[in-house]
């Protein structure tokens, strides 16, 4: 007779198997267990897969900026750069405009406004990347050519990081088109942790006879600070392992330029376009290093994020991005 | 609502079903995208003859042909590279059995580029082109392309070079023929699918190369003569071996062919770059299918090779209006033996 | 006194003005989005775009229907393999399990959400399509739903522990085993939580073309089975964009609006469910 409630004392192991609850929970286990050892497979995959460019390059891996595949050198420099100068410039662009709106969303707006207008914004992160592709082809690259570049080049064109003719395509462009992407990362984020301050907080500042942009930017934000530190990380994440946009405007060239207007590689980009036809098992073992750094990288700064966040935000589950 | 979830379940499980029904036989090729115009009208003119079979081919470019031909992932490759005796030792050391390359047709790389104001054909010299792509020429009106070009108005502009950056057939050719004309090249760079170019933007597909080529003012770079032609793009003529400078088309990348027909090796690979004779274009080559010798599924073998067969013949008449250039006689007819070689 | 008071004022309204703008601009990203694809895809969205096959390469014409059925079938494919693993691993971790192995398997989950997609793929590529010597829908489908694992998984265990403990308690009152309880109490109690999660990473990985790179692969033709190459929407947008004819830019942009267009909606009606459910926590 299947029994229900607490059970006293242990009972044998068939006994409780024809319990339906034991088998609930062997399954159930299972399924959860697969989850880890998906995991651990997918980790240890990437580690084996990519000895050799390990035994061959070490540490020089890091360091070294040629990209040679038929002198079999590979160095992963031109694509670590690309993808940090990337991902700086879209944060560059993203954090200012992220934060701005959330301080609205969370501070101004009336609820409802505020909610329906986070309801478009939750939209904006669900569009595919490809799409944001397709629009970066088509739109962000000739306006690039056409309108950014020279007025930004003739003015601060004998600045490092504006010289140099422009083809439309490039760190730049690439770096716009990621910052649109994850400016709604920093907005949901920011403004759940900025509506997570307590009432108290700008009360005391309001009482104390501050304007309500210094209670917001003086109180009320700083209070806020780790969380919105968390959003940024996310963002940064985000940008980091983002592949078909990048590929379609950075211009796919593994070379490290001091201008934001050349074209240049990043590592998800380089694996996307290379993979399918790396000959060679350094070739590709050397594709699949660079996606173990890429995979460490956004780790990292995953693990940082929840941290950041769930500590602000004081809530147990924390955010799923 | 548990209802509607049932229903919904039996109407998927249906479509799967329909959907997941075998009819006809796929065959999956991969690589070179600078054949590709004629292969999708082939396969999709072969499909039409025989329903039941389909030709699956995928642009991805030669060195990816090569690749996944060499891992068994798809049933034939396609290169405007041959085969090096490296990866053709790795095919049989992988797959037990030798990879066998089959011309298919001839074409053209062609200089292809957007100068502003210059609408014609321009003139490029052996020492102009290796200049460029090695980066020592960096202004459209350098004397080095201004002097083939008299009387066109060459901008000062800074040059824009466009290249693969996949693997590519097309980069075989180009660099095969850059390592025969310049020594520097040959030093520096040396020819392959997949390069360290000393310069340049890089386009994915002869289709990424001339979609920024279209989009990028002072861009040159190199595609197959069907894709300048389709998408309209000037593309420029290349001074041969014999000192005249010439323009791709069907003829006289015919009489590039010409002289390496006599001499074809047995198994078809051969370069044609830089090809002596008065009105040969430099800068052609044949394309191969890459086949394995030994293909156990029978049904497979006899698709492919009846493929072959039609190829050699009725496929050929499609050449012209794609601006290919038709297999030269010997060689169709060596090749027609060899197809007994495929097992 | 005075003056300062004002300029205090003055930047207090200004700043906040700013912030509004911040907020505006990226509303109207998205409108902007959305607009420059209707008026681009909705003037080459044709019959012919839904039925008919892709045609020779420069020839003008043809459409992807075998791309949709292709992502569809992906689509399919996919939720059968994360949903039950995220969904019964779910319950596992709000029902049945200890501390320590719960936060194992949350960290695991989280990892696995945070590898890049492009990563995945290589993972992909190395388990199913190398062993079994060729590209499929399978190993696409596999893919993508590793993709779904994480945010089904989470969602499902958020939503189970959001359920009221009075719940519980009645049923176990009247005598329910807990795997009784679980099945037709708490998992009805919580299922708009959980099906809303399962659009939304359903929606997550129906954009997802990096996966299917070299593990669908393409086809130019209808896919048979589960076994073969497949044409998919994500990857059709992306070799036709880069493409240099207008007509593949024509059809890249119909596909995108049907793309996103099947998206949002599922996305709007994932949160719509959620809005209308009872009071469980917002993901």
């Amino acid at each position: 007779m299947p029994s229900a409630g607490p059970v006293t004392g242990s009972r044998s192991f068939l006994a409780k198997l024809r319990d339906g609850d034991e088998i609930a929970r062997l399954v159930t286990f299972v399924f959860a267990a697969t989850v880890v050892l998906i995991t651990v497979l997918l980790v240890y995959e990437l580690w084996i897969n990519s000895t050799l460019p390990r035994h061959k390059f070490g540490l020089h891996f890091f360091v070294t900026q040629v990209w040679d595949p038929v002198m079999d050198e590979f160095g992963a420099l031109p694509f670590v750069y690309g993808t940090l100068v990337t991902s700086a410039v879209a944060l560059i662009i993203a954090v200012p405009l992220g934060i701005g709106a959330s301080i609205f969303l969370a501070e101004l707006a009336p609820p409802r406004i505020s909610d329906t207008l986070q309801f478009f914004i939750d939209l904006l992160a669900a569009v595919p990347s490809v799409i944001y592709g397709l629009l970066g082809v088509f739109i962000v690259v000739p306006l690039i050519r056409t309108v950014i570049y020279p007025a930004i080049n003739k003015p601060f064109g004998f600045l490092p990081m504006f010289k140099g003719p422009s083809y439309g395509v490039g760190f730049l462009t690439a770096g716009i088109v990621l910052a649109i992407m994850v400016i709604p990362y920093i907005i949901s984020v920011s403004r759940e942790v900025l509506l997570s301050v307590p009432r108290d907080q700008r009360e005391a500042a309001l009482a104390l006879g501050s304007t309500r942009w210094e209670s917001t930017w003086k109180v009320v934000v700083p209070f806020a600070r780790t969380g919105i530190m968390g959003s940024i990380f996310l963002a940064l994440a985000r940008a980091l392992g983002e592949t078909m946009a990048v590929t379609m405007v950075i211009g796919n060239t593994p070379k490290i330029a001091a201008s934001l207007f050349a074209p240049g590689y990043s590592i998800a980009a380089v694996i996307a376009n290379e993979f399918t036809e790396a000959t060679g098992e350094l070739y590709t073992q050397s594709l699949i290093a660079l996606g173990l750094v890429l995979f460490l990288l956004t780790f990292v700064l995953n693990g940082l994020a929840r941290l950041l966040i769930v500590v602000t935000t004081q809530k147990g589950s924390g955010v799923s991005a | 609502m548990k209802r509607i979830a049932l229903l919904l379940a039996v109407v998927l499980l249906c479509c799967t079903l329909v959907f997941g029904a075998q009819a006809g036989l796929l065959i999956n090729g991969a690589g070179a995208t600078f054949p590709y115009p004629i292969y999708s009208k082939w396969f999709d003119v072969y499909h039409q003859k025989n329903s039941s079979i389909n030709f699956n081919y995928q642009s991805v470019g030669s060195g990816a042909g090569i690749k996944q031909v060499t891992e068994g992932t798809v049933d034939f490759g396609a290169s405007d590279g041959p085969m090096n005796e490296e990866q053709m030792k790795a095919f049989q050391d992988k797959r037990g059995t030798q990879i066998l390359h089959f011309p298919t047709v001839l074409g053209a790389a062609v200089p292809t580029y957007n100068v502003p104001g210059v609408t014609g054909s321009l003139n490029f010299t052996p020492e102009a082109l290796a200049g460029i792509f090695l980066g020592k020429i960096t202004k459209w009106n350098d004397p080095a392309i201004a002097g083939a070009n008299n009387g066109v108005n060459l901008p000062a502009n800074d040059i824009v070079v466009v290249h693969r950056s996949d693997g590519s057939g097309t980069t075989y050719m180009w660099t095969d023929y850059l390592s025969k004309v310049s020594d520097e090249w040959k030093s520096k760079v040396n020819k392959a699918t997949s390069v360290n170019w000393p310069v340049g933007l890089g386009g994915k597909g002869n289709e990424g190369v001339t979609g920024l080529i279209k989009q990028t003012p002072n861009a040159i770079g190199y595609v197959e003569l069907i894709y300048a032609l389709q998408n309209n793009v000037p593309y420029g003529m290349v001074k041969n071996a014999a000192g005249n400078f010439v323009k791709a088309d069907v003829s006289s990348v015919s009489a590039a062919a010409a002289s390496a027909v006599k001499d074809m090796p047995a198994d078809f690979r051969v370069s044609i770059t830089n090809a002596p004779g008065k009105a040969a274009y430099p800068i052609s080559s044949f394309t191969w299918l890459l086949i394995p010798a030994k293909i156990p599924d029978s049904a497979k073998r006899d698709a492919i090779k009846g493929f072959l067969k039609w190829m050699l013949t009725d496929g050929q008449s499609y050449c012209e209006q794609l601006s290919y250039a038709k297999l030269p006689k010997e060689v169709v007819e060596k090749e027609e033996k060899a197809i007994n070689n495929i097992q | 006194m005075n003056a300062r008071l004002r300029w205090r004022k003055l930047v207090s309204n200004f700043m906040l003005t700013m912030t509004g703008v911040c907020a505006f601009v990226s509303v109207a990203v998205l409108f902007f989005i959305l607009g420059y694809l209707l008026f681009n895809g909705g003037t080459s969205i044709n019959w012919a775009f839904f039925t008919q096959l892709p045609k020779p390469v420069g020839e003008v014409g043809g459409g992807m229907a075998n791309a949709i059925v292709g992502s569809a079938k992906l689509l399919l494919a996919a939720s059968l393999l994360g949903v039950p693993i995220g969904f019964l691993g779910g319950i596992y971790l709000a029902e049945f399990s200890g501390a320590t192995v719960a936060s194992v398997v949350r960290y695991a989950a989280d990892l696995l959400n945070g590898v890049p997609s492009i990563v995945i793929g290589i993972f992909a590529y190395a388990i199913v399509v190398q062993p079994f010597k060729h590209f499929s829908t399978l190993a696409g489908a596999f893919a993508l739903g590793l993709m779904m694992i994480p945010i089904t998984l989470r969602s499902t265990e958020e939503f189970l522990n959001g359920v009221p403990r009075m719940l519980r308690e009645g049923a176990m009152a009247l005598g329910a085993s807990k795997w009784k309880t679980i099945s037709t109490v708490i998992v009805p109690a919580a299922y708009r939580g959980i099906l809303t999660a399962i659009l939304l990473a359903l929606a997550r990985v129906a954009g997802e073309t990096a996966p299917l790179l070299f593990t669908a692969f393409g086809n130019r033709f209808w896919s048979q089975g589960w076994a073969q190459p497949t044409a998919s929407l994500p990857v059709m947008i992306f070799t036709y964009a880069v493409s240099p004819y207008e007509d593949w830019h024509r059809q890249a942009w119909a596909a995108g609006l049907v793309l996103l267009g099947l998206i949002l909606i599922i996305n709007i009606l994932a949160r719509t469910i959620l809005s209308r459910g009872i009071a469980v926590p917002r993901s």
